[in-house]
């Protein structure tokens, strides 16, 4: 069984007990613990189940690398499926339940799938489900979905705070190991700015667990001394529980820095993410030891040799009282010393070389262990637990020599380095025959903008499995009390010869239940590409995204097609290393938080009286001002006859405002939009459109030009941004010699729209200094001074059709002023109308708006805009395009008015059948809706829309669909509605 | 071949599956071939296979400098629809889905088509009116789509947020026939069904010339020797202009990286596709359990299969969003592909300047959904010189400015 040692366990505090439960039960154990070694220490053996066979599933590793052991810990807001059991530290009061089984872990029906295992290879279910069609459907793929998925499903909201840090430096070191502390401490003496991450909470990684002795120090004090004289550096930061997710293009680095997760205070962000540029990357990331792949190597209670030792010497736990070893190289030697010096059994250590091990040996037989050269493990007994393994020769096809009782199996098939962040932007491996690993060529480093490599390895992470070599390659010479090892045999099978039974039950992927079988099954039906492997028998797909499978499925791989390991290659490393949490990239960007809100200075206003907000690009705009008894389309009809017969204010604060200013201004402004802006009088305004190099309306505004070299630019509300980045784009990419400067100045203005018959009327009880009569401040004009109190500039425009004044004010102003035009306008009835009213005021009058009447495929010819494209100018943007045979062709649909027969609404964006079917069997049609309204002051439904050859149609009545299949008739007429020859807004 | 049956996988799990052939042969290249198809990802083998089982004509090659659908056909996010607004997409997309409803049973191999509906979610008034003009479009081209309130929607995907604070979701354009499908078995099974046609599927060759003798295409030269031929079709997405140029036309294709990621698998919580445009995500649930996830494209030209990671910050964000639940999972994978994008962001099937050689390209985000019909138009267009369903998609449509724009209807043409 597993239980707590007497003595050791360097990470743990036996002064600090802590209480956890495990499925309900009250688990003991120490502060410093992880969950894994904890639940060893109350010999819980089984942690979870497979996701295909449901088989019994144990720890298996000691770190990142875990496979199996996933829990749903947590609750409520801070739940969270699939966490792993080796990376987390124990906190008092943790929770956790065990996944992937019903109706418990210990008796879960699903494990009725092992009885079938034989008939559910890789990609069986390519092969089946196929008839009859409906069942895929309706019952293969949601019984396949049920029983496949690992953790429980998150059901309330996150309850746990993130956010992002920024971070820059001259070198970052990824991993805090010796390899990492020697890398770091020499570039800090150097006087870089260095940065250091460690993953776990602990600095040393393997060398302080293994003893090793550093210049006649012990490997732990070695890496307090250096900790110590790196913390004493000021330009060397050192940060433990951050892992270096992810490496990409230009030295942009992800650090994941977990700050709650080990605590029972949550309080405070759970976790930083560090977003990190660094002039050069280290990676001191070590190496993963392998499995050995032999029949039985996923019961619970087969472990990686080293974790087995990390478990006694961090923890003081052991795995099992009997631990056979099996190895094909030196190193898993040291995990029976180990064990043994702990007053452990250790019946044997099973090498599958012939010629065993190097010097090493000699300590182990002083030991009185056991060592049985050339042989291997033929099959593990047990079910849910080790009970024994029956040992065969490695040279052989699995006739058992001996039983050997056991209750663990420490295996070791050699180490790989941690190559993920070298080659997440396109660092190139070599495959090094002699210690069987992929290796970081330098020569084929990530390159820079510069050609420079940006990414370097040292230590394991290069492939230096020893002290002295580690150090070496991190620029230090040491001496240690290491011994030289014997070389390492590449085992990728056990026993060599071993038939179908016995690979059906070797284990590559544990997670995902891959088998050597399966590997060779794809190989032999064609799947010869990794990449091909991988997918159609999810080898390395599982949450560890093959960190112990890979090479070892890889090697199988390469054993069947007959091709050596190089040629095969590797599937890609994609970042994250470990996954990382959705709420740690999502940083404080939630809720309220998700995007900015743009709010106009009179929001508060707004949403004091009754607004009906309508998210407009990033702004909130009033849709209507809906008063109590009133439904909000009440609302907007009102508003439109009160702007009709009286007179109505407009929050126009959120249209695009962009100054253009230079000596080319104009002649920049008559290339971007269709009309001459740069002919406009100074004080004049002018409605411009703009269109894309295709020739399709991108956008339209008034331009008004303030000064000989200034002009203020209006855009759509939704427009500002994106024009403002449009006229850069040609100033700085096409026309960069232009002496132009654009300044993007919507939310330094607040603008209300004050339209009606009483507009002049109402700006005139503000009073002030400027001249507004119908002579002096004529249509399509602006003026600049002083409104009552306030600082204005008043264009004289119209949106509206009606008698229309825009006053603009600082920013600081517009709440004053708001509420000034309100206070005066009492006894003229003044009323606020939002942006639903004005949309139908402005289609009563025939306006287009972007949007609405453009889709990105129309051209102002379409609108009959002709009049505002001027036709003295050689070019504007567009202007080629709009010339293309398909853009001049009579049969484009234009814009024409519509009045429904029976004075109803055409639904939104319906279509105009016609008749017969195109060569697809599609429904021909001649046209659509683009705007359609019910107007209060027609009291009808009117409509524009886009009709084939339109304009010479006008009195014919058409069709349109409606969802319900049912059509409406409509009679096309002249888009202007309501007071044609423009009376209204000349007075 | 020998089919694959439930029949099939009993009798060989008795002897240790050990009688299965070869998915598809492993042939050199012959001297000629009538066709040879460039790119055997899914639009280049569907292409394939529908000249084979529609016109008869099965002396073709695949060839591909890679390994089979290892380009965009493997890295896409699986998603198919057909609710486009524009009659030329809705109709190649229609057909594709009607084609991959029973593609499993075509192909005898299963490529687990799972229709199990698709939303995009409205969270703008424009959005809203946008997706009622599609829903009406929808009703005359003959594809089924409807319009969702809030509420329904809210059945049909328990975990949404509906009144999520900055963008409620005001309702949903919903096609039910909607869904997705397992990537790499499409390959696949179009892979092994052209194989069994006879065809030679040739992987790991590279095209490094084509050859044309007096305006017309006679072969092209490949790191396994010149192959000749009387018609050539070119079907690698992003590398089409490269091979263009090797006969001497230009193609309107730029080349950008789309990215997506998987979250750890979890156990069933969303049996639909969710798309949400105004803030740039779309989630579906596969069959494992991941939650796969997309957004928008790098807005700089780029060939190297991997983007930005504000992209995966802004996709991320914008789900959690829409799906709060998605706070408490982790990201398991995030990748890239490149995709071939064209002016008008709809792709091209088109004869070309050089006599026998056609091209299809121009898929940008969507081309997963629309493989059975680019295929079974292409091979249309190839074989008889003309189809229906490519004529809008000509690529000299952009001289003309006969643009098929989608973006209309979404901002994001997925």
């Amino acid at each position: 069984m597993s239980t707590r040692l007497a003595n050791s366990g360097r990470l743990i505090d036996r002064s600090k007990p802590v209480e956890f439960k495990f499925n309900g039960k009250r688990f003991k154990g120490y502060e410093g613990d992880t969950l894994a070694s904890a639940l060893f220490a109350n010999d819980q053996m089984m942690v979870g189940r497979s996701f295909k066979y449901h088989r019994p599933r144990g720890v298996v590793a000691s770190g990142a690398e875990e496979p199996n052991a996933l829990f749903n810990m947590g609750e409520g807001g801070r739940f969270e499926p699939n966490q792993r059991a080796t990376t987390q530290e124990l906190f008092d009061g943790l929770t956790i339940r065990s996944q992937n089984h019903w109706p418990s872990l210990e008796f879960d029906i699903g494990a009725v799938n092992q009885l079938f295992a034989r008939w559910l290879p890789a990609g069986f279910y390519y092969k089946m489900f196929i008839h009859p069609r409906p069942f895929w459907k309706h019952v293969y793929e949601p019984f396949i979905r049920q029983s496949a998925g690992l953790g429980q499903v998150p059901q309330e909201k996150d309850a746990d705070t993130y956010e992002h840090f920024y971070y820059f430096c001259d070198v970052l070191v990824v991993g805090g190991g010796i390899a990492g502390l020697a890398a770091a401490l020499k570039e800090g003496q150097a006087g870089k700015k260095v940065l250091l991450l460690e993953q776990t909470a602990d600095f040393g990684g393997r060398a302080v667990v293994d003893g090793v002795e550093i210049d006649g120090k012990s490997a732990e004090a070695w890496v307090q001394d250096t900790l110590a004289a790196l913390n004493a550096m000021p330009n060397v930061t050192v940060r433990n529980r951050n892992m270096a997710s992810g490496v990409y293009d230009h030295g942009y680095v992800l650090g994941y820095e977990r700050l709650t997760d080990h605590l029972s205070d949550k309080s405070g962000p759970r976790h930083r993410l560090w977003r990190i540029r660094a002039g050069h990357i280290i990676t001191a990331t070590g190496a993963i030891e392998r499995p050995l792949s032999f029949a039985g190597n996923d019961i619970p209670g087969v472990l990686l040799a080293a974790a087995v030792r990390d478990y006694v010497v961090n923890w003081g736990v052991s795995v099992g009282d009997r631990t056979v070893v099996v190895t094909n190289n030196d190193d898993a030697y040291r995990t029976a010393i180990i064990l043994k010096n702990a007053g452990l059994a250790v019946p044997a250590i099973i090498d599958a070389r012939a010629s065993g091990a190097g010097p090493i040996a000699a300590e182990v037989e002083k030991l009185g262990i056991r060592v049985l050269k050339g042989k291997a493990i033929a099959k593990v007994k047990g079910k849910t637990r080790v009970t024994g393994v029956k040992v065969c020769l490695q040279a052989g096809e699995g006739s058992v020599i001996e039983e050997i009782a056991c209750d663990c199996v420490a295996m070791s098939g050699g180490w790989s380095p941690v190559v993920h962040l070298w080659s997440h932007c396109g660092g190139k491996l070599n495959w090094d025959e002699d210690l069987a690993m992929f290796r970081p060529d330098p020569s084929r480093a990530p390159t820079g903008a510069d050609g420079k490599a940006f990414v370097s390895t040292v230590g394991s992470a290069s492939g230096y499995l020893s002290t002295a070599d580690v150090l070496k390659d991190a620029g230090l010479e040491v001496t240690t009390n290491e011994v030289a090892a014997a070389p390492l045999e590449p085992v990728w099978l056990m026993p060599q010869g071993a038939g179908p039974k016995l690979r059906m039950k070797a284990w590559l992927d544990y997670q995902n239940d891959v088998k050597v079988s399966d590997v060779q099954l794809a190989a032999r039906e064609g799947y010869e590409s990794v990449e091909h492997t991988k997918r159609y028998t999810t080898l390395g797909m599982a949450t560890d995204q093959g960190k112990l499978s890979n090479i070892n499925g890889l090697a199988i791989l390469s054993k069947s097609l007959d091709a050596s390991i190089p040629n095969v290659g590797t599937t890609t490393f994609r970042p994250p290393y470990t996954p990382i949490s959705m709420g740690a990239i999502t940083g404080a960007a939630r809720d309220e938080l998700f995007q900015p809100i743009h709010k106009t200075p009179m929001f508060d206003w707004h949403d004091a009286n009754g607004a009906d907000w309508e998210p407009v690009g990033h702004w909130r705009r009033t849709y209507a001002y809906v008063r109590n008894g009133e439904t909000v389309h009440d609302a907007v009809n009102r508003e439109i006859l009160n702007v009709r017969e009286n007179v109505g204010t407009l929050d126009a604060s959120t249209l695009g405002k962009i100054i253009v200013k230079g000596p080319d201004a104009g002649k920049f402004l008559d290339m971007l939009y269709t009309n001459m802006m740069s002919t406009l009088g100074v004080g004049k305004c002018r409605y411009g459109l703009m269109c894309n190099e295709n020739g399709f309306l991108s956008d339209d505004g008034v331009v008004v030009r303030l000064a000989e070299d200034t002009w203020l630019c209006h855009t759509t509300t939704g427009g500002a941004d994106r024009i403002h980045g449009w006229m850069e784009d040609w100033l700085q990419c096409e026309w960069w010699d232009w002496k132009v400067y654009t300044a993007n100045v919507t939310e330094q203005f607040a603008q209300i729209a004050v339209a009606g018959p009483k507009a002049r009327q109402l700006l005139e009880k503000l009073g002030g200094n400027m001249d507004l009569s119908k002579e002096g401040f004529p249509f399509m004009t602006y003026v600049e001074g002083k409104l009552g109190e306030f600082d204005a500039r008043i264009f004289r425009i119209s949106f509206s059709g009606e008698l229309s004044y825009e006053v603009s004010v600082p920013a600081s102003q517009g709440a004053a002023l708001w509420a000034a035009l309100q206070e005066a306008g009492k006894d003229l009835g003044v009323m606020p109308y939002g942006t639903e009213a004005m949309h139908i005021l402005r289609a009563e009058k025939g306006f287009i708006m972007i949007g609405d009447e453009t889709d990105g495929t129309i051209i102002p010819q379409d609108l009959n805009l002709q009049w505002a494209i001027s036709k003295k100018k050689e070019d504007y943007l567009g202007k080629r395009a709009q010339e293309r045979s398909f853009m001049a062709s009579p049969d484009r649909w234009k814009l024409v008015g519509l009045e429904t027969l029976d004075g109803s609404v055409i639904p939104d964006g319906s279509y105009v059948p016609a008749p017969g079917y195109n060569p697809n069997g599609q429904r021909n049609v001649q046209g659509r809706v683009t705007s359609t309204y019910y107007s209060p002051t027609l009291k009808r439904g009117i409509a524009m829309g886009l009709v084939k050859h339109g304009p010479d149609r006008m009195g014919e009545v058409i069709e349109f669909n409606r969802e319900d299949g049912t059509m409406v008739k409509a009679k096309i007429v002249d888009p202007v509605f309501y007071d044609k020859d423009g009376e209204k807004q000349n007075v | 071949m020998r089919r694959y049956s439930v029949f099939a996988v009993a009798r060989e799990g008795l002897r240790y599956h050990t009688g299965w052939e070869r998915a598809w042969r492993s042939p050199q290249p012959k001297k000629k071939y009538d066709v040879i198809i460039v790119g055997a990802g899914g639009h280049g083998l569907a292409t394939a296979y529908y000249l084979g089982k529609n016109y008869g004509i099965t002396n073709v090659a695949i060839i591909e400098k890679g390994w089979l659908g290892g380009g965009n056909t493997g890295r896409n996010t699986t998603i198919i629809r057909s609710n486009y607004l524009q009659d030329p997409s809705a109709a190649i997309y229609d057909k594709a889905l009607k084609l991959y409803e029973n593609l499993s049973q075509d192909l005898n191999y299963n490529v687990m088509f799972s229709p199990r509906g698709l939303i995009m979610l409205a969270q703008t008034h424009h959005e809203v009116r946008g997706y009622q003009r599609t829903v009406m479009a929808n009703q005359l081209q003959g594809v089924a789509t409807e319009w969702v309130t809030p509420e329904q929607l809210k059945k049909l995907v328990p975990i949404i947020n509906i009144h999520g604070p900055r963008y409620p979701v005001m309702g949903g354009l919903y096609q039910k026939r909607g869904g997705t499908a397992r990537h790499d078995a499409v390959a696949w099974g179009y892979a092994r069904a052209c194989s069994d046609m006879g065809m030679d599927v040739i992987q790991q060759c590279e095209v490094k010339g084509v050859r044309t003798e007096g305006g017309k295409v006679v072969g092209v030269l490949t790191t396994k020797g010149d192959i000749d031929c009387d018609k050539l079709g070119m079907v690698v997405a992003g590398h089409t202009s490269v091979l263009a140029e090797m006969a001497g036309f230009r193609l309107p294709i730029e080349s950008v990286a789309l990215q997506a990621l998987v979250s750890e698998p979890i156990k069933p919580c969303m049996d639909v596709v969710v798309m949400a445009n105004t803030v740039h995500g779309y989630m579906s649930q596969s069959d494992k359990g991941e939650m796969v996830i997309g957004g928008g494209t790098d807005s700089f030209n780029n060939y190297t299969q991997r983007g930005s990671f504000h992209h995966i910050e802004e996709t991320v964000r914008a789900l959690v969003e829409t799906f709060p639940m998605v706070s408490r999972l982790k990201m398991l994978r995030q990748w890239g592909g490149i995709v071939d994008m064209t002016g008008d962001r709809s792709p091209i099937l088109s004869k070309t300047p050089v006599d026998g050689i056609f091209v299809n390209c121009g898929w940008g985000t969507g081309g997963f959904k629309a493989i059975p019909g680019s295929g079974w138009a292409m091979a249309e267009l190839m074989a008889k010189g003309h189809s229906p369903l490519t004529q809008e998609f000509d690529m000299f449509r952009f001289r003309e400015g006969k643009f098929i724009d989608e973006s209309v209807a979404a901002g994001v043409a997925h």
